[in-house]
């Protein structure tokens, strides 16, 4: 239906992961690129706060409204000229693709940066099909050399190093000097520049995604650094769009809100170099842009969320800010998700794709810190629809029998806080004697999962309830 | 069913609702006939020399680089000077855009082709409808006057703006399309520009040039 996912596979994806050096390596450029930026960007706009308040209270008014709100840009956009198809699910979608590339005599598309064309695996689809598809966003074009899923929404080849970029340029672009120096990311961008270049003059259809449907004007609106995205549509004779239902904003001025967040909470820029308004064909006297103008809005089950706890989802504009500050993100990086969503947007938005029997693993993979809910620029409660899931999975029996024995003993428990208290305060009063002062166990029963990789601190002599208790009578701390 | 039917079909399922509610169908055609605002940043009201002064620093902060002319006449000799100070060929690409047209290029020893750009252009030359000063953006619309290539393709993009064309926020540069093309349309192309081409996705590191300008220059005439 969508492409393949390896979710299933977490855990054991996390492991390799944590023991790839390069990987390792990369990542580090995580914690360093982005989360400085963006605190920068932040600080030097007061409003920030009451943006982000703003941009979710239309996204929800937007979600409560989307039907209407989709039939009035449809008509818009084919008022301008312009044709809407959708696409029940991605199967659906990549043959609306297809069909319109053939249509249209296509042999080269080239593609500016689409999540969409991600989760409905197009590319592999579209070659299979005898349509060549070139990825022209840097990031995209370097892992799609690789054969790779990107690891990042906005970063996709941000797992690697410049010396597997160079290494993969050599592999590739073999009508080029073999001595030459590719040492500097510099040079890697000139060369890339060069090749692609041509891509974008040979293309006979562009594709790219959209980060906001306009429906006041019929609009898509493409945010790039590069300017892939531009010459993508500009120079073909036809620009495809693919969007999924949750994009359209009501008007120009609900767009502007949500572009004073973007570009600030993705990479902490004040605004994105190019900000692009598509609306319909080249209209007469045009001397350049695209003869033809179709836009592909997805479904692929975003709405079944709406109504539903993980409604709130659809509010994400795909600004990677949750994984850019989420501690297993930067751990594991985005390849051992699984599949195309990474980190925690796509810790609660992949279940809802594919199902929670397959990527169940994702939402139990976070420690709850809560940085990217703090981070949202929409205020999604990543935490708390992560929560869900893991409820959704055990109400449909789809957790390991261990662990579902171990929460059904804690919950006897739970239940009886007498019991309880007396039987934590045993087993702290126990730990802290066989510890004897040295303050940490390198091994323990039952918990050789934690102490293989860590040690456990060992307990100091009291539990949390009798420290907080002695705390309210001495009058501190409590308020 | 069509998959559009289907699609809006399962929406509404999810939300509850027919599509014929007259309160739902009253709360859309009042937002996107008022198109409130929302917030709107401090930074940008602001007027005369301020506005300029917060365009020129956003835009540099962006990695522009700025000229400022008393006149439209003083255009050519500008943009002349520029190209010799890079090093760059005394040639340019430009399109039909009349203010553009008016000037004296003939007092330039500039070489000037006018229409789209194919690929081979090193320096293309546009007139913007107007700049926002909130984030030192340009903003540029398709058309024969000044075509959409011209933004991308060549290695330089040198835009003319006039300081009155100026606004502090968005909402502004908004009312004015509207006023250009009326409520609810929009012409085929609106680029909004912020600085030089640029990427990180090797390593983070943020380098100019990626695949459009690696120079973008903004010439504003003053009045």
């Amino acid at each position: 239906m969508t492409v393949h996912s390896t979710s299933p596979q977490f855990k054991a994806n996390a492991t390799k992961a944590l023991n790839d050096v390069q990987l390792q390596k990369a990542l580090g450029n995580v914690k360093r690129g982005f989360i400085d930026k963006r605190a920068k960007a932040v600080a030097n706009l007061p409003e920030f706060e009451a943006l982000r308040n703003s941009a979710r209270d239309i996204k929800n008014h937007v979600l409560a409204h989307l039907d209407l709100y989709l039939e009035r840009y449809a008509a818009k956009v084919e008022e301008a000229g312009g044709h809407v198809h959708f696409a029940r699910d991605a199967s659906e979608a990549r043959q609306i693709v297809l069909d319109l590339c053939r249509q249209l005599g296509a042999r080269t598309v080239t593609k500016g940066k689409t999540m969409i064309a991600e989760e409905i695996g197009l590319n592999p689809f579209l070659e299979a099909a005898g349509v060549r598809p070139v990825e022209t966003d840097l990031g995209e074009y370097i892992i799609q050399l690789r054969g790779e899923m990107p690891s990042h929404i906005i970063a996709p080849a941000v797992h690697l190093t410049k010396e597997q970029v160079a290494g993969d340029f050599r592999r590739v672009h073999t009508a080029l000097d073999k001595e030459r120096d590719l040492t500097e990311p510099v040079t890697l961008l000139t060369e890339a520049r060069g090749v692609l270049r041509q891509e974008f003059l040979a293309a006979d259809v562009g594709i790219t995604g959209a980060n906001f449907l306009i429906a006041e004007t019929g609009t898509s609106v493409i945010v790039t650094n590069e300017g892939n995205g531009d010459l993508t549509q500009t120079l073909p004779k036809a620009h495809i769009v693919l969007a999924s239902i949750e994009k359209v904003v009501p008007t120009l001025e609900d767009a502007t809100q949500f572009l004073r967040l973007l570009a600030r909470s993705a990479t902490g820029q004040e605004f994105s170099v190019y900000t692009t308004f598509s609306t319909g064909p080249r209209r007469a006297g045009d001397p350049d842009g695209p003869e033809h103008y179709h836009v592909v809005i997805l479904d692929n089950g975003r709405s079944s969320m709406l109504g539903t706890e993980f409604e709130e989802m659809l509010r994400c504009i795909r600004c990677g800010a949750c994984m850019n500050h989420c501690p297993v993100y930067h751990a594991v990086g985005g390849h051992a998700y699984g599949w195309v969503y990474p980190g925690p947007m796509g810790a609660v938005l992949t279940p809802s794709l594919i199902g929670v029997d397959k990527a169940g693993h994702l939402p139990n993979a976070s420690t709850f810190c809560g940085r990217c809910e703090s981070v949202c620029p929409v205020k999604i409660p990543l935490p708390k629809l992560m929560r869900h899931w893991r409820e959704r999975e055990f109400e449909r029996h789809l957790n390991p029998a261990v662990q579902r024995g171990g929460l059904g003993v804690w919950a006897y428990f739970a239940r009886r806080p007498r019991l309880y208290r007396l039987a934590t305060g045993l087993a702290v009063r126990a730990m802290a004697l066989v510890d004897r002062g040295r303050g940490r166990f390198s091994r323990l029963p039952f918990a050789g999962g934690w102490t293989r990789y860590r040690d456990l601190p060992a307990p100091q002599g009291a539990t949390f309830q009798d420290q907080w208790k002695a705390r309210r009578q001495a009058g501190g701390g409590a308020r | 069913m069509s998959a559009r039917a289907d699609v809006l079909a399962a929406i509404r399922r999810s939300i509850g609702a027919t599509g014929t509610e007259q309160t739902r169908i009253m709360a859309v055609d009042d937002r996107l006939e008022r198109a409130p605002r929302g917030v709107v940043p401090q930074r940008g009201q602001v007027s005369g020399e301020d506005r300029l002064a917060l365009f020129r620093k956003m835009a540099e902060y962006a990695q522009a680089s700025i000229d400022e002319v008393p006149s439209p006449a003083e255009v050519p000799a500008a943009v002349a000077s520029y190209l010799r100070q890079h090093n760059l060929p005394a040639t340019l690409r430009m399109g039909e855009d009349s203010r553009l047209q008016a000037m004296p290029w003939g007092e330039t020893a500039l070489d000037i082709a006018t229409g789209p750009s194919a690929g081979q252009d090193l320096t293309g030359l546009s007139h913007a409808v107007g700049g926002v000063a909130e984030t030192g953006t340009l903003a540029l619309t398709s058309g024969a006057d000044n075509p959409t290539t011209l933004n991308f393709l060549p290695d330089n993009h040198i835009v003319v703006v006039r300081e009155a064309d100026l606004s502090g926020d968005y909402e502004d540069l908004w009312r004015r399309l509207r006023f250009a093309h009326g409520k609810g349309a929009m012409p085929r192309t609106v680029n909004l520009v912020t600085g030089p081409s640029r990427s990180g996705d090797i390593e983070q590191t943020i380098l100019l040039g990626a695949h459009g300008p690696r120079r973008l220059h903004i010439v504003i005439v003053r009045g």
